[in-house]
């Protein structure tokens, strides 16, 4: 049994044709059946079924009534343990809920578990969890793909239909990088439009929680859902946020959509150049005017990428020294030397390497070059975007370099590693919003994604035009 | 080469993280050319420009400054790897 979309289920459960039980019981064995793909660190069927006792008693005009909603292990939830996919993190249990996922179970969504990720969002193919790789599920038997990352057990979730939503957040491309690897929708928001309380700290000036959806109208529900001002987060945005399901419209009349000439970089195949072309073509026929523009500071956008976040990183990983809550190493003879083994032992390598550039990065003799440097690109890198936007109302770009690559390829270099967000980390570092779509496919057949870039705040207008891509697939 | 060994052990010791001789031999090369990477960043003329402090363009309230009594030591404390008494317990620090 498959369901399509949020309405369909909700009229099924409307008309009395499914019991929220029943719906509980479909992604159970689901999720049973596709074990293998190793996609949740945390599955716990009595869990499902406890929260199905109180769904039952929730009005059926909750938004979100019984819809299986798949969190990333990165959201502190208070029924179910929260590890960040590290063993730092093992045994910890949340003594309070995220402002997100309590949102979503106000609404009656219903949590069928804690996706892998790369290990505190530190990666792009979910290999760096200490809870092993997850597997795409578009993936041959014989070679394993990566599902991006960070977030790619709430892609593949989503992707192996184990949920109709799940929760993800992206610094520098960990939504929208996985969404594209495995054939889904995933949209990040403008940096503060959903609250980062009670969300595990990677780099606070770009982390941003956002959604996965097998569609562009679904994301567009949950995001309305999980947006809003909290109080508790001191860069939440107090904006309104808008009714994007309803105002979607496919109305590409008179827009203008920006073409960045710094995306067509060197070593892309010439099917992602191809899917572009395709999706600029779509839009011009639907009405949109194209603008080709440039965003000359583009290039520097990763190596600032990788100043900023470790140095954030740096400092708030160092909230984990095995007093408070997590794993602590045995046998220390001080208080120094307890910190020092549970920080060897308990964060793995690719965090290791972040912690320890940003602490280099932020020491003395070494804070002006590297960081005060990088935030200064960054700025640069922002007003490229304002710019832009004076001439354009969105920006058309591939999400990903790649479509899915094998399990073990990229990992022996870090550099090699980081290029996978080469699309994405400039629009994180403006803290602008945006979508990855699937858009056509590779000779193998594996899915590509076009993303859409806007204006901050403007979530509806990239909704919008994401929407009116999506009608040419259906 | 920026980093040696011993500015990798001095870094670790910073950041309390205790690394083997393999990995300060791993993270020496892979930290050399990372920070050789960025370095192109010093094309960038950014003499004129201020650092970015705050990315945001919205109006960010400040929250009244409210204390809040959620009474929850019990449970915060069943997190912890050790405690005794109602307290975080560490290793023995003053003799």
């Amino acid at each position: 049994m498959e369901f399509k979309s949020i309405s369909e289920l909700q009229s099924l459960l409307n008309d009395k044709k499914i019991s929220v039980k029943e719906i509980a019981d479909t992604y159970i064995k689901k999720i049973k059946e596709k074990k293998d793909l190793n996609i949740f660190i945390y599955f716990n069927e009595d869990k499902i079924y406890e929260q199905v006792k109180n769904i039952e008693n929730f009005s059926n005009e909750k938004k979100l009534k019984a819809i299986p909603i798949a969190v990333k292990d990165l959201f502190c939830t208070k029924n179910m343990p929260t590890t960040a996919a590290s063993k730092i993190l093992e045994n910890f249990h949340p003594t309070y809920e995220s402002f997100v996922t309590q949102r979503l179970v106000d609404m009656g969504a219903m949590f069928v578990g804690k996706t892998n990720l790369d290990e505190f969002a530190m990666g792009s193919a979910t290999n760096t969890s200490y809870f092993g790789n997850t597997i795409n599920p578009l993936s041959e038997k014989d070679i394993p793909l990566a599902p991006g990352g960070s977030s790619g057990g709430s892609a593949a979730a989503v992707a192996a239909d184990l949920c109709l939503g799940a929760t993800g957040t992206d610094t520098g491309g960990s939504i929208r990088q996985p969404a594209s690897l495995c054939g889904v929708v995933g949209i990040k928001p403008t940096y503060g439009l959903c609250s980062r309380w009670g969300i595990a700290a990677f780099a606070s000036s770009l982390d941003q929680a956002g959604v996965f959806s097998k569609n562009v109208t679904d994301s567009s529900i949950l995001l309305e859902e999980m947006a809003g001002y909290d109080q508790r987060d001191s860069t939440s945005s107090n904006v309104k946020i808008p009714n994007f399901s309803k105002e979607l419209n496919t109305d590409m009349s008179g827009k203008i959509i920006g073409v960045p000439k710094e995306y067509a970089v060197d070593g892309i195949s010439d099917e992602i150049n191809q899917v572009w072309e395709d999706a600029i073509k779509s839009l011009e026929k639907k009405g949109a005017i194209i603008k080709k523009i440039s965003l000359p500071h583009t290039k520097y956008a990763l190596p600032t990428y990788y100043i900023i976040a470790p140095a954030e990183a740096s400092s708030n990983l160092a909230r984990y020294d095995g007093v408070k809550y997590g794993f602590r190493a045995d046998d220390s003879n001080s208080l120094d030397e307890m910190y020092e083994l549970t920080r060897s032992e308990g964060f793995g390598k690719e965090v290791k390497r972040r912690i320890l550039i940003g602490t280099y990065v932020l020491s003395a003799g070494y804070y002006d070059a590297y960081y005060i440097k990088a935030q200064k690109v960054r700025k640069l890198i922002a007003n490229d975007f304002v710019n832009t936007f004076s001439e354009c109302d969105f920006i058309l770009t591939p999400t990903a370099p790649s479509a899915a690559f094998p399990l073990n390829e990229k990992q022996d270099d870090p550099i090699k590693m980081y290029l996978n967000d080469v699309f994405t980390v400039p629009a994180s570092l403006a803290g602008i919003p945006g979508i990855s779509i699937p858009y056509g496919s590779d000779k193998k057949g594996l899915p590509l994604g076009i993303q859409i870039l806007g204006k901050h705040y403007n979530e509806q207008e990239i909704f919008n035009a994401a929407f009116a891509l999506e009608k040419d697939y259906e | 080469m920026k980093l040696d060994t011993n500015t990798i052990n001095k870094i670790a010791k910073l950041a309390r993280i205790k690394l083997s001789e393999q990995e300060s031999k791993d993270l020496l090369k892979d930290m050399n050319s990372i920070l050789d990477w960025v370095e192109q960043l010093n094309e960038v003329d950014t003499d004129k420009i201020e650092p970015l402090a705050n990315i945001s363009s919205s109006s960010l309230p400040k929250r009244k400054d409210q204390a809040e009594d959620i009474n929850s030591s019990d449970e915060i404390l069943q997190n912890s790897p050790d405690k005794l008494e109602g307290y975080f317990a560490v290793p023995k620090v003053v003799e």
